[in-house]
């Protein structure tokens, strides 16, 4: 047993983290944000040339060949970027839909009585039919609404959900953390008083717990563990977007600050796969 | 990322998983849980049993991997607790085999592998719990032995002990007060110790005043150099925070798959809130075990010491067994409120883990200071 990543893991995740940061940093993210909604099709390729889609398709069949915990990895960093579109939905269709591997095509899927993106993309896994369009408490996520509680959600897909919240939460106790080494109240540093040094610490337990219970599940493929993992892990996103939001102040309650569309699309996550409830009902039930 | 055992650690799995199948059923009566010497007893001879078997040394010298099978299985079948053995097993030993020398190893080890000789911690006083550098025990030089004289607090079952890891300060005036300590292994029957019950809140003397008057600890027992235990502490507290509370994670897996089936047979089940809640709890235990096998992978790989990365694992631990606890209760009902219960004296027991080996709050400063390199401050 060896719970550390391998060279190659390690690798392959300095690679996306790279791609990401050159191709989808801050200003990115923000122009997008202004965009209101609209899918930048040339990333979307960009990431399918990339191998993102295809990493699991096996090779013979054109794709990468890898397996699920190399997914996790990369899941992480898509949601340490915050980037947005159906990233799971077309990832999940890559190899059944014709074009998803590429990135040439996007795929959304109908999930909890939602669709995201569903304007944008080019086919719907599930029945979207009556959809109707809602405000999207998130701007990088576009939401329908559908009659009925459609369908359950694939494991793979509410792992990789999952892997995407914890690269959020790992994300936002980053910039809680360099936020209260520079942010200076009462004659020094906001980091050297405990009350904020223990939401960090609180934050990064958050994390760990989550990141564990995510990677674990990877290599496991145990349906109630992936419930447990999604469970923390949407914890961790949205508690971790919350304390971040204190440890800025009044900076963290801004439009400025990228804090809250963590928040927000850690929620969307959190509804639109095994949400909580069920997640624990889930896990009870292999008790 | 591997999470799989090789066939020789599954054949160890088996092996050790057929021994308990028959050693188990065999065992003496479990002692009362408020009588020390008989638990001291209790303890020792399982002890004893697996020293026989061959599984003693797992604690220390086997792979990772083996050391989590052998706790995964011994507590999912429900063998005895290390109890008295705690120390000597869980900190005290592994110190003295990161830290000692070859004559400190061969001395020190094997008894407390066999079960013949049981540990305590010597390192609270009553001015210095938290703050554990402040400490005031002072320990003169005379000749081939320290003469140490103050007060310890809170040292866990020092009436039955044999041996205490003790910390004492040796040079007043150091530059820093971290560089004034030293680690010394004393024994419990030397003239000039008093040992003094103190109750817990479960009623029994789990723990204990120690005062110390002009005590004679041979040099040779120092673990580490003069003034440098500070160094040889933290060694120890890694392992304390790090690996000692590990099976119980495992035991809590256990737990909660108990209160589920009490639940179920009570009814409670059928409250939703209270179903929720214990899926949640089996949740973050199987990801602390997983937090567990992520720890030992790393310190594995870096040396054997296990790092900071045990502060994250005993903040969350210390607080989930709490809830577990609490959540027991909804499902007793008013069983909860019975003494003589388990599960009642085990929840009293549990108030105790936001504090013992570093409250909470102290964690979440070792937390915030050693790994996310905030600064220390008020
Ligand atoms: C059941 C049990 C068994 C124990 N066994 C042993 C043993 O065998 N050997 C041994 O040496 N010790 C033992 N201890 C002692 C234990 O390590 C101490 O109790 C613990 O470190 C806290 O110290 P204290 O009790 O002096 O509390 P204090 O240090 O006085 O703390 C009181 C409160 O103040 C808070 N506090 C203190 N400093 C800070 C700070 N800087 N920032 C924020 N909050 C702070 C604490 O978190 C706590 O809430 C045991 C304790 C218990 C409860």
């Amino acid at each position: 047993m060896d719970f550390r990543l391998t060279e190659d893991q390690r690798a392959l995740r300095r690679g996306v983290r790279d791609l990401l940061e050159g191709r989808f940093d801050r200003e990115a993210l923000r122009a997008a944000v202004d965009a209101g909604g609209a899918l930048d099709r040339a990333l979307w390729r960009e990431l399918g040339a990339a191998g993102f889609f295809a990493l699991r398709v096996p090779e013979e069949d054109g794709g990468v060949g890898l397996g699920l915990p190399e997914a996790v990895l990369v899941f992480e960093e898509a949601g340490r970027a915050l980037l947005p579109g159906p990233l799971v939905a077309t990832h999940m269709a890559a190899g059944v839909v014709p074009g998803a591997a590429e990135g040439d095509v996007v795929v959304t899927a109908v999930e909890e009585g939602l669709v995201p993106w569903l304007d944008e993309a080019d086919a719907v896994v599930g029945d979207a039919s009556g959809a109707v369009p809602m405000r999207s408490v998130d701007p990088l996520t576009p939401l329908h609404r559908v009659p009925g509680n459609a369908g359950a959600t694939a494991l793979e897909a509410v792992l990789l959900t999952a892997a995407e919240q914890v690269g959020s939460a790992e994300r936002t106790t980053e910039a809680a953390v360099s936020h209260a080494r520079e942010r200076e109240q009462f004659g020094q540093v906001i980091g050297g008083f405990q009350a904020v040094k223990h939401l960090c610490a609180g934050m990064l337990v958050r994390t760990e717990l989550a990141r564990a219970a995510v990677r674990a599940a990877s290599l496991t493929v145990d349906p109630v563990e992936i419930a447990g993992a999604k469970l923390l892990a949407d914890e961790a996103a949205t508690g971790n977007a919350r304390d971040c939001l204190q440890v800025h102040g009044g900076m963290g309650f801004t439009w400025e600050a990228d804090v809250h569309l963590h928040l927000k699309r850690a929620w969307v996550r959190a509804e639109l796969r095994l949400p909580a409830a069920r997640a624990e009902e889930a896990v009870a039930a292999g008790l | 990322m591997d999470l799989s055992c090789t066939d020789e650690e599954e054949e160890f799995r088996a092996r050790l998983k057929a021994w308990l199948t028959r050693e188990l059923p065999g065992l003496p009566p479990k002692p009362d849980p408020l009588d020390w010497p008989a638990r001291r007893a209790y303890d020792c001879g399982w002890q004893r049993r697996l020293y026989d078997a061959g599984y003693a040394d797992v604690q220390w010298d086997a792979s990772p991997t083996q050391r989590l099978i052998f706790l995964e299985e011994t507590e999912l079948a429900g063998a005895p607790y290390v109890g008295a053995n705690f120390v000597g097993l869980l900190h005290a030993g592994p110190t003295i085999a990161a830290e000692g020398t070859p004559e400190q190893r061969a001395r020190w080890l094997p008894p407390v592998l066999r079960g013949d000789e049981v540990w305590c911690q010597g390192f609270s006083e009553p001015g210095a719990g938290s703050d554990l550098a402040s400490l005031r025990t002072r320990a003169v030089r005379d000749g081939d032995a320290y003469v140490v004289t103050g007060q310890k607090i809170w040292t866990s079952h020092a009436e039955v002990a044999d041996w205490c890891e003790l910390l004492v300060r040796t040079d007043p005036d150091a530059p820093s007060r971290h560089r004034g300590i030293t680690w010394l292994a004393m024994p419990m029957d030397a003239p000039g110790i008093t040992v003094r019950p103190l109750r817990t809140l479960a009623g029994s003397a789990e723990f204990a005043e120690v005062f110390l008057d002009e005590v004679r600890v041979p040099v040779e027992n120092r673990v580490g150099e003069e003034n440098d235990g500070w160094r040889v502490t933290m060694v120890t507290l890694s392992f304390e925070r790090g690996t000692a509370f590990v099976g119980e994670v495992v035991a809590c897996r256990r737990l909660l798959g108990e209160l589920a089936r009490t639940a179920r047979k009570n009814g409670t089940w059928d409250d939703p809130v209270l179903r929720r809640r214990l899926g949640r709890l089996s949740a973050e235990f199987q990801a602390l075990w997983r937090i567990v096998q992520a720890n030992v992978s790393e310190a594995q790989a870096t040396g054997g010491v296990p790092g900071a990365g045990g502060s994250v694992f005993k903040l969350h631990y210390s607080h989930a067994r709490q809830e577990l606890y609490e959540a027991a209760a909804a499902v007793l009902g008013p069983d909860a409120l019975d003494l003589g219960r388990d599960w009642t004296l085990d929840r009293l027991s549990s108030l105790s883990y936001t504090i013992a080996a570093g409250t909470s709050q102290i964690q979440r400063n070792i937390v915030a200071e050693r790994i996310l390199g905030l600064p220390k401050g008020r």
